[in-house]
């Protein structure tokens, strides 16, 4: 008898948590605003403004920048990638190709691809190529 | 040293050169006499020395110009002389210039030097004049008038801002994609000087104009522009024979505009993408143009290279030398009378390496 009452009274209080939470927040899943666009977008592009930063900057020891070969990451061609990377022999996503960049012609070390600074590198080459269809593969 | 060692050495060193140097001068022929003399100069051009610290360089661009350099000697006949393209310096330093210059001392032959913004908006030109020489000036040579412009300045006002230092000025020049930057330009007093230098020059004379911007408006964003490309082809305009040259782009380019041809040379430092792989902006590309091959970063020199230069009856046949790849030449046939790639100017002949996006 007392078990059962004290597993009413757990599931009791994991049920009225639940509410408040989904009170406190007075939206459902899936619904979100113009406001909530706007504030996302912003998000974004303070990340790609930031990867755009470290583009221009020097990210190994020798003082050379991606933006030396590839103004507005031009010939990046991130909309090819995941490809079979000829040079590596095997298929690779972006991340890779920019840390093999950033390791040789940069004489730099390679970043995580979770590295926030890997993402706003990754955001801005995007951003700078946005409208070009995807050709995933494509040599 | 005992005489085998020595009688190795000397024949080990033929064989190198000879072997790692696949280029035959050809003396190209078009049929026809024409009152200028044929003679070869060579070009070389973008070296972009970058100074790291102390006594340290970016080793990549060191490797490119060294190797233009003593590729550029091995050129039989010797050329009349050489041309450097402008872009000796990345950010216009002593070091910079200096180490290059060092570089450069060793070509056989008389040099000539055409300046480049990176090698100017750190001290307008300062040092590049006290150690080469004058930022424009023109000179005969067998028949050819030849004039080098300093095209590289731009708006007074943009020179003259309140910038934090000298060498924030010149890193916003440097930076090709810089939507702050300014448009090249040789601005009007050069053109006085230029008419008043053409003024001379017979007509029937050909022309050769050495410039770092293309004298074209080809491409705003990346700066390959010159504001004032009308008013100095219109300078041209009333010769039989004109040619620019001019370096910046880093790609093999070519056009023709009325009667005046256009080349673009290859840097020894590093390739730049043609202006139609940047997807936010639209390119003026010459559709004359046969592309290089797409680069491969891979090989540290491929889309560099230098080029040497046949001169015949006043027209410019353009030899690019390109390391780790397929030599290309450029020749004008008076045919069409336009410049023409050799191998691959028909659309049936063009390879895939040439597509680029």
């Amino acid at each position: 008898m007392r078990k059962s009452r004290k597993v009413f009274g757990v599931s009791f209080v994991v049920l009225m948590v639940s509410v408040l939470v989904a009170i406190s927040f007075s939206i459902q899943a899936g619904e979100f605003t113009q406001e909530d666009l706007k504030r996302w977008d912003k998000e974004f592009m303070t990340v790609v403004m930031k990867g755009e930063k470290l583009f221009h900057s020097a990210l190994g020891k020798n003082k050379v920048s991606c933006d030396q070969c590839h103004p507005n990451a031009a010939n990046t061609h991130p909309e090819t990638y995941p490809k079979f990377q000829q040079q590596i022999g095997r298929v690779v996503a972006l991340f890779e190709m920019v840390n093999w960049c950033i390791q040789n012609p940069l004489e730099g070390d390679p970043l995580p691809p979770e590295d926030p600074k890997m993402t706003a590198l990754l955001s801005y080459m995007t951003y700078e190529r946005r409208g070009v269809p995807l050709a995933p593969g494509k040599h | 040293m005992n005489m085998n060692r020595r009688a190795f050495l000397k024949t080990a060193g033929a064989g190198l050169m000879a072997s790692a140097f696949p280029v035959s001068l050809v003396k190209i022929a078009f049929g026809g006499d024409g009152p200028a003399q044929d003679f070869t100069f060579g070009y070389i051009s973008d070296a972009h020395i970058q100074h790291i610290g102390g006594n340290a360089f970016v080793r990549n661009w060191d490797k490119g110009l060294i190797r233009a350099v003593r590729e550029a000697n091995l050129l039989t006949p010797q050329p009349d002389f050489f041309m450097f393209g402008g872009d000796l310096a990345q950010l216009g330093m002593k070091e910079e210039l200096d180490h290059g210059l060092e570089i450069m001392s060793g070509l056989r032959g008389k040099v000539y030097y055409v300046i480049g913004e990176h090698d100017y908006y750190l001290d307008l030109g300062e040092y590049w004049q006290s150690k080469i020489g004058p930022l424009r000036y023109s000179f005969d040579h067998k028949g050819i008038h030849f004039v080098t412009l300093n095209s590289i300045l731009t708006y007074d006002s943009w020179i003259h801002k309140k910038w934090g230092s000298p060498m924030d000025r010149m890193l916003a020049m440097a930076r090709l994609d810089n939507p702050n930057g300014s448009p090249f330009m040789v601005g009007e007093e050069q053109l006085t000087w230029l008419k008043k230098d053409l003024e001379k020059v017979s007509r029937s004379t050909p022309v050769v104009v050495f410039s770092h911007s293309p004298i074209q408006k080809i491409f705003k964003p990346w700066n390959f522009w010159t504001q004032d490309a009308e008013k100095i082809q219109a300078l041209l305009k009333p010769f039989e024979q004109a040619t620019v040259i001019y370096g910046h782009v880093h790609q093999i380019e070519y056009n023709q505009i009325g009667n005046i041809t256009f080349h673009a040379v290859m840097a020894t430092a590093w390739p730049w993408p043609y202006p139609e792989s940047y997807s936010q902006a639209a390119s003026c590309l010459p559709k004359l143009t046969v592309h290089m091959n797409r680069a491969d970063p891979f090989f540290e020199r491929d889309a560099t290279g230098w080029q040497f230069i046949n001169v015949h009856n006043g027209k410019v046949g353009m030899h690019y030398q390109l390391p780790d790849n397929k030599n290309r030449t450029v020749v004008f046939n008076s045919k069409v009378g336009k410049p023409q790639d050799v191998d691959y100017q028909d659309y049936n002949s063009r390879i895939p390496p040439q597509t680029h996006f």
